[in-house]
Order: C-alpha cells, then structure tokens, then sequence
C-alpha cells in the first residue's frame, strides 16, 4: 500500500530526468521557491536559527534588566531608543521582551524550527520517498513561516512597542487597548502573525501525516519506521488536531478587540469608567489557548525524543531499548496530551473540580515519560558510546528531560500548585523540560544530519565546546530559579526592588545573568561551526556515522528525487547495531535478511513463517556443520 | 603563536587598565559627549570576547598539530571519546555537588513554614515529592553519566545488542505508574480539602474579606458590625467608590476601607476575591494562598492564618518581617509592585484595628447620592458604641 502512489510514475520520471535535465532550475527556484523537500528544510532551519538567535539576544536584553535593575547602560539607549529611556529598559518593554522571547522560541524556533527542519528533511529520506505528499504546499507552509516571522519582528517597529501581555496573551490584558501598550498595534500584529504561522504549521503537517502514511517506501511498514518518524508523524497529528483550536480562540480575540464583541470580556472597569462589555468569560480564553498550549508543548518535545532516540542508538551502537515501548509511550503522549490543558488553570478560578480531574490525567502522562527516560538509559547501557558531538546534545536532551520532568510533578499536582503558579519555579520547570531539552534534541539533529544537508561534516572539537557550555550555562542558569520560585518570587516581574523579602535574590539574579551570557556567547561557537562548515567544511562519506537508516544510501550530492534509479527496499528495522554473528557492527535498512543468515534471529521472523523455517534450517544446518567438525 | 597569544592577553591587561581609568572619568564627566563612554564598556566586553575566541581557536589549532604530529609518529592521536567520557564524569560530580550546594544554601532561602491550617498538609505533600524527585534524579544523572564513561567507545569492544526485555520494561511502567497514583490520591484528597470550603453547618462563619485587583493595587474592605459585605457593581466605581459598592444595598453602609490586611489568627478567613479591569492574582506565599482575581468571575479562597506576624518575626529572625499579599499575574507596567502588607494578630489587637478602620460610605459618596445625613451618622455612633 505504501509504495502505490511513488513507485509507478515517479520513478520512472525521474530516471528520465537524470540523463538530460530537463528543466533549468533557476536560483530563484532552487533557492528562494523551492519545492524540494532537503531545500525547504534548510530554509526552515536557517530562519529557525536566526529566530532563535534573535530571541537569545532579547532574553540576554531582560536578564541584564533582572541582574541590575538600578544600573543604566547608555549603550541600551542607543540601540532600543525610546524602549530604553535613559539607558534602562522601560517597563512595558521590558513584558514585550519577555512575550516576544517566549512566542518566538515556542513556536518560531522550537515547533518551525525543529519539526519544519527535519520533519522536512527527514521524513522523505528516512521513508524512502522521492519528496513530500505536495511539495507546492510544502514551499507555502514554508513562506507563510516566513512571512509570520517578519511580521512578528515587524512589531518591534510600532510606535508602542511589541505585544506584552506574555506568550499566553490572556486577556482581558490583550484584549483591551488601554491595558497597556503592547495591547494595541503589537498585539495585532502578534495576532496577525500566529494566524499566519498556524497556516504554515497545518499546511506542513498534513503534508508530514499524508507523506508517512501513503509514501513509504517498499517493505517499510510502520513498525519499521525509525523513532524520528513516528515523532514527527505523531507531532503532526497533534499540531493537525490542536492548532485549528488557537485560530478560533485567536479569531474571537480579534473580535473582542476589532468590533466590540464581549467572548472574553464582562464587567471591566478601565480608567475609571465602566466598559460595555458584558457576558464573556476570560477562562473560556484560556481554555481555548491551553488547548492547544499543552500539546504545543509535546509539539516541541517528541520530535526532539525522536531525534535523540534515532542519534542514541547509533552512537551508542545498540538497538534503541524497547523500540515498541517507545512507540507506544510516544502514541500515550499523543493521546494524554489532550486531556491535560486544565493544568495551567488550576488557580484561576475553574471549578476545583475539574482541577482535581486534569490533576490525574496529568500525572498519568509522567508514567510514559518516565518509560521513554528508562529506556533511554537502557540503550546507552552496555553500548559502545561515540562521543560525537549529537551524541552528546542527546544525552544532554535526557539529562535536561529528567531535570525538568521531575518537578512537573510538583506543579501537575493541583494542591502544589497553589503556591507555585507563575512563579520561577515554573519558569525553571519549562525552560528545562521543554526549552532546553527541546532546542538539544534540535541541535543533536543538526549536528547529526548535517552531512546529509550539507555534504559536508561538522567541527567535532567546537561542537564539544558549544555542548560543554552551553549544558552546563543552562543548568547554572535554570537550577537556582527553583529556589526562587520556592521563595514566591513571581515570573515577569520586570524588577524585584520594591519587594524587601525578593532583595536577597539579587545576587542569583545577576550569577543567573553572567551564566546566560556565557551561554548565549557559547552560541557563537555554533553559528561559527554551522557557517564554515556550510561551505569549507570536511567532505561528508556516504555514511559518516554508519547508521542504518535510508537517508544515508541517498547520494551525498542533492537533487530533487533524492534516489538515482529505484528506491532501495527496506527489509529490517532500522535498529540493527552490534548484532551478534554481524560482521559489521550496523546493518542497514536495505539489507535483506537472506544476506546476514549469521546474525538472524528467530525474533527477525515473527510475521514471516517462511522466513523462520528457512531461519531454522539454516541454524540446523549450521550446527550439524559444526557438529562434523 | 605562544606570542600572539601573550599579546593578545597583554592587550587585554592593558584595557583593563585602561577601562578603569576611564570608567573613573566616566563617572566624574558629565553627560555632555556621552558617544565614548557608551561604547567603551561594552567594545571592552567584545574586546574580551574576541580574544577568547582567538585563545579558543589557538587551542585549537595546538591540539591539531599534536594530533599530527602523534600521527607521523605513529602514536595514537588524542582519544576524545575518554576525554568526553571523563569529562561526563566530572560533570557529573562536580554537578552532584553544585546541586548540593545549591540545595543547602539557596534552598535555605525558601518560604518559611505555612503560617496558615491547610499549607501545613501542602507542605508535607510537597517535601514527600521533593524526597521521591531527588532520590529519582539522583539515580538517573548518575546511571546517565556514569553509563557514559563506563561504556565509552573502545575499538575492542562491541555495544550488547538487547533490543528489549518484557520483564523490566514492565517493571519501569508499573513502578512509577503507582508512586504517581499514591501522589495523585493524596493531591486530589489535598486539593478538595483546600477548595471544597462552603462554611459548613454549625462552623462559624467566615470572616468575609473583600480583595479587588486594578491597575495597579489592591483594594481591601472589611465588613462593619453586621458581620456581611455590602452588594457591588461594577458600573458603580468612579474616583470616590473604587470598588462599586452599591448602596442601595443597607449591608454595605458600615464597609470599611483599609491600607493593610489585617487577619485574626486562628480565624476562618473568607477572601473573595474580584478584579476591575484585567486578571490579576492574589497571592500570598507564606499561607500558601493564591487564587486569580478574574474580571467578572468572583472567586474566594478560605483559609486559616496559624501564625501571627509577630511569632513570624520571631522564627524566620527577622523583626522587619511582614507577610504581604501580591500580585501573580501579568497585568501591566507596574505589575512587579502591587502589593499589600498583611498582619495576623491576635483578636483583640484585630477587632482594635477594625474600629480605626474608615467606612466607605465617605461624606463625599453621601454627597454624590444624596443621602440624608441622620443614617450614616447613626451608623457612625453605632460603631463607635460597639467598641
């Protein structure tokens, strides 16, 4: 079923092409409007990177603020003009810093960025396919992150600044023009922005969901798809179910705000007179936004588990632990994701009922977590550990997961939560869980399938040094921030002066600065490294990591088609390292079973009776060989 | 190389010098030509940062020769993977002792105890799963870290291939499965406790404290003798009644306005809790209390205050101690200062206070509403009476 729709025409299409090229690509249309599937993940990457890069600078900005909320820096006022009146970041600034951080790490850098990136890449090669289900739609989704992106920055522009009322815009703070500034061309633009980028993302995702299920190549049934598809696969599922959900909340915002509609405003007092609004419920907002808000979060992390799964195991050279438990846990998280959201609503005012309810609903979604970190661990158990450089951004994606899923069990119980909400130690929470284990398992990807986007290697010794710094600058940066939740200071508090019992905290806020800065600075060393190796770097082999997966028989040099002549068949799962009896310590996809009779096991045929009479035969033969000897 | 390296470190000496030199000059010029001075201090920071980059790519570049040079000698080059593996493993105690250290003294700047009835049982919940959360992560950074260097890459080795076992997989599915279910009964029982707090028959009745969130500030009113608030509507605030008190409504004529909360102790607190314009969240950490005050969704939240300020004062050390109530919602510019100071004292101490408190029925209010003077004077007297 899975090769119908590719093998037939395409192929023979394409072999056709190869000879003579048919038609000229253009740069405009290798480049700028590409439809080739490894170009538009590359320009995902690319501005994902430049996103993230930009967010990086605007939490460096606010964190300065944190660590000397007395001191002024001229230079500030320089560069931010009126945002920084005398050298001090003003406060409304100050919130659209913290907002605009947040939105374009969450969904510019860590769902466009990382899914858009290798999704792209890696689902047509991993699968065995020549391009995306539609690669027009493709180049869309592409173009419409772009133009979301530029709109975004655009609002840095506005007279009144960015939005402000934080990532989660809640209103009636975002609702209400007079609130505060970055309630008025801001926030419509940030509006503007997020209706562009969910376009993006469904147009992306239907093509990932469409692609995996009608495109796969020959012999490649679902449970022998590598862990990297099936995150990717089940990330799209979410965003294709969740996101749709944001555009209406969205929609009914700018209703509220744009013609005088009431969903999410009543009874509000601004300025001293009474507003019209009557009747709406600013929960139902947070409802809408939480809905998607929770699987937004999986959005960003199962792609970055698969990812560290498929690098583990082949830098640990083992197969990954418990491959079906890892599917199934990814499929729990799927499914669970959806009946959590009322966790960021425990305090505001929901009936308590429902708090208790999403309370154990979310504490269920520990149990498959837990199953994929004790798998993970069992993988590196007994390997042959490769320190590559995406080896270790994988291990340091474990290591963060951990860290920060360890305290979700703190706030995901209601009773805790009471007096840990929007406090620092939720920040310290995300920023470890999904933050930074999210953006490791990108930069694993990055590092590993460089090669294959680039044909060219990596700097293995500045990797390390990127890994090492930056591992350790966002734990010296995140660790402290739990004691200071556990002290009731508040997130987004633009300073901690005015309160005599946060003053003492002064003295981490500033080590939590130099600590950011050293790993932002740390940064440098992989733009560097991504750069130069962009262009001079080491000539990729055809399989430099010697991993077993399909992208790495597709010839190094690119071309739409991916595959000269016919695409290999897939005869095994994808995890075959160390094997016993194997002469190589990898056997890829393509290797049919009837070539390696020495590490066979009985396990190989377990739907192929033939196969395992065959399998039988042999070792009966094999042993009464040895026997005569 | 060793030289330019020596110059570039020579250099650096040297702009630090003249960085301190000139940060004095800063200091003691006046804003006249301020273009130097905003460049200098940070285009020193880049300075610094370029340097390392050199010194960065000069190791580099050391280490690469030694690799060669190894090579014509036919010795074996640097093998990263011990080094890497090493280095996990200094990480990783070097990291088990920074969070040790992290625990002892920063985790010894924590909120001090519940000083209300229901944030001892939070409290406990919450040190049982910090026990079960460090035991936890414990053991898996080190079974991480320590697989790392222990089964870093050897060329003679080969990885054991164990694609699965049944036995344990279940083990690790079950295991957490249940201590997440123990923690999720006693949360569930926890939090109904906390929020199912309708007065129950017979208990006495709450005291009634009214918390209205605005930009920027909290208003507090504190029912009169009659023990009840007065109605509200939000079509009613203006510049002289802030929070809409409706005054058709007699209830409300003996409301009382007041700067800081002032709370009983031992007493059933009733905080009901409104906002005005946008959602604010009124919370209050030391009697582990936090509720969002949401425009057209009063909440309350009860408790009971244990500790009075002044036993506080006493146990954390401190005779400047206050518990105070703020803001956790973003809500605006001023959001990070939109506080209140709260006192639990003893009854006595309360029901004085209470008795200095104003009324919000001011003259000028009687004056906006034409209210006939004889009622709220005899209010007036009533009150005074009764103390």
């Amino acid at each position: 079923m899975s090769t119908l729709s590719v093998h037939g025409h395409e192929g023979a299409h394409h072999e056709e092409d190869h000879g003579h090229h048919h038609h000229k690509e253009t740069f405009l249309s290798k480049y700028i409007f590409s439809m080739d599937h490894k170009m538009i993940a590359k320009q995902f990457l690319v501005t994902g990177i430049t996103m993230a890069v930009i967010a990086m600078i605007l939490s460096i900005l606010f964190r300065i603020q944190l660590a000397y909320p007395d001191k002024a820096f001229p230079l500030m006022e320089t560069l931010l003009g009126r945002f920084a009146p005398g050298g001090r970041l003003n406060a409304d600034f100050y919130l659209a810093l913290v907002t605009i951080h947040g939105t374009i790490m969450v969904f510019f850098v860590l769902t466009a960025g990382l899914s858009g990136t290798f999704s792209n890449l890696l689902i047509p090669l991993q699968l065995g396919a020549r391009d995306m289900a539609s690669p027009f739609m493709n180049m869309l989704s592409y173009w419409f992150f772009f133009t979301a992106s530029v709109v975004m920055l655009s609002s840095f522009l506005v007279q009144k600044g960015p939005a402000s009322g934080g990532w989660t815009i809640y209103p009636p703070l975002s609702a209400l023009p007079k609130a505060m500034p970055g309630s008025g061309m801001g926030m419509t633009l940030w509006l503007i922005s997020m209706v562009l980028f969910i376009a993006s993302s469904l147009m992306g995702a239907i093509n990932y969901v469409s692609t995996v299920l009608n495109m796969r190549t020959k012999g490649m049934d679902l449970w022998k798809m590598p862990l990297t598809i099936w995150a990717f696969f089940l990330t799209a599922i979410l965003g294709i179910l969740a996101f749709p959900v944001l555009v209406a909340g969205v929609v009914l915002l700018i209703f509220d705000r744009s013609f005088g509609t009431s969903f999410y405003l009543s009874e509000i007092v601004l300025g001293g007179s009474a507003q019209p609004f009557e009747g709406g419920s600013p929960i139902l907002f947070q409802h809408l936004f939480w809905f998607l808000g929770h699987p937004e979060v999986y959005i960003v992390i199962m792609p970055a588990m698969g990812i560290s799964s498929e690098v583990m195991s082949v830098n640990s050279r083992k197969p990954i632990f418990g491959y079906h438990a890892m599917v199934y846990s990814l499929i729990g998280i799927t499914v669970l994701s959806f009946i959590v959201w009322g966790h960021h609503m425990f305090v505001t005012g929901m009936n308590p009922f429902l708090g208790g309810v999403f309370m154990i609903t979310t504490l269920i979604i520990a149990v498959p977590s837990a199953v994929k970190t004790f798998n993970w661990l069992a993988t590196l158990w007994r390997g042959n550990i490769r320190f590559t450089s995406a080896m270790l951004f994988a291990i340091g994606m474990v290591s963060f997961f951990i860290s920060g899923g360890l305290t979700g069990i703190f706030l995901g119980n209601a009773a805790l939560d009471i007096n840990l909400h929007d406090t620092y130690f939720v920040v310290a929470h995300f920023h470890l869980v999904m933050g930074s284990a999210a953006i490791f398992g990108m930069l694993a990807g990055v590092y590993h399938w460089f090669p294959k986007m680039y044909g060219r290697m990596m700097n293995e010794k500045l990797g390390y040094l990127h890994f090492w710094l930056t591992f350790i600058g966002a734990y010296l940066v995140f660790f402290p921030m739990h004691f200071m939740g556990l002290d009731g200071v508040p997130r987004r508090y633009y300073a901690f002066t005015e309160f005599e019992s946060m003053k003492r905290w002064l003295s981490v806020n500033t080590f939590i600065t130099w600590a950011a800065i050293m790993a932002a600075c740390a940064q440098v060393a992989f733009l560097v490294n991504f750069i130069y190796s962009m262009f001079w770097g080491k000539k990729t082999v055809q399989n430099p990591w010697e991993a077993n997966t399909l992208e790495w028989t597709a010839p190094i040099e690119h071309f739409h088609g991916n595959w000269h002549g016919e695409i290999p068949t897939v005869y095994r799962w994808p995890y075959d390292y160390s094997k016993p009896g194997a002469e190589e310590d990898f056997i890829p996809q393509t290797v049919p079973l009837s070539q390696t009779m020495s590490s066979n096991l009985p396990h190989d045929f377990e739907d192929n009776p033939a196969g395992l009479e065959a399998h039988a035969k042999w070792t009966s033969t094999q042993k009464s060989n040895e026997e005569v000897k | 190389m060793l030289s330019v390296l020596a110059a570039f470190l020579l250099l650096g000496t040297n702009m630090l010098m003249a960085q301190d030199a000139t940060k004095d000059t800063a200091a003691t010029a006046s804003s006249g030509d301020a273009t130097p001075s905003v460049w200098l201090a940070p285009g020193y920071y880049i300075l610094l940062f370029v340097i390392v980059c050199f010194v960065v790519g000069i190791v580099g570049k050391i280490l690469r020769v030694y690799d060669l040079t190894q090579q014509i000698q036919n010795k074996k080059p640097i093998n990263w993977h011990n080094v890497m593996g090493i280095c996990c493993i200094i990480f990783l105690i070097v990291g088990m002792y920074g969070a040790y250290w992290s625990f002892a003294v920063q985790g010894a700047m924590i909120l001090p105890e519940s000083a209300s009835a229901h944030g001892v049982k939070i409290d406990e919940m919450f040190w049982t799963t910090t026990v079960l959360t460090v035991i936890v992560f414990v053991i898996t950074q080190i079974l991480l870290f320590g697989f790392l260097f222990r089964y870093r890459y050897s060329e003679k080795r080969r990885g054991h291939f164990l694609p699965h076992n049944n036995t344990i997989e279940k083990v690790w599915t079950i295991a957490p499965a249940i201590v997440l279910t123990i923690l999720v009964i006693f949360g569930f029982f926890t939090w109904q406790q906390i929020t199912n707090t309708i007065d129950a028959k017979g208990e006495q009745a709450s005291i009634n404290v009214d918390i209205t969130g605005h930009q920027f500030a909290w208003e507090l009113r504190y029912p009169g003798t009659d023990g009840r608030l007065g109605e509200t509507n939000y079509k009613l605030v203006s510049g002289s009644n802030k929070v809409g008190v409706d005054f058709k409504d007699k209830f409300s004529y003996d409301d009382l306005q007041a700067d800081t909360m002032y709370l009983p102790v031992h007493k059933s607190i009733k905080l009901n809790i409104h906002a005005q314009d946008v959602i604010h969240s009124v919370y209050m950490p030391h009697f582990r209390v936090q509720l969002n005050a949401v425009p057209g969704l009063p909440t309350y939240f009860k408790f009971t205050p244990t500790i009075t300020t002044a036993e506080m004062r006493r146990k954390v050390g401190d005779p400047k101690f206050e518990y105070i109530v703020y803001c956790n919602k973003i809500c605006g510019a001023a959001h990070y200062n939109m506080q209140r100071v709260v006192r639990v004292v003893e009854e006595s101490e309360y029901q004085a206070w209470l008795a200095q408190q104003k009324p919000y029925l001011t003259d000028q209010i009687k004056k906006d509403l034409k209210f006939a003077e004889v009622k709220p004077v005899a209010k007036q007297n009533r009150l005074a009476l009764n103390n």
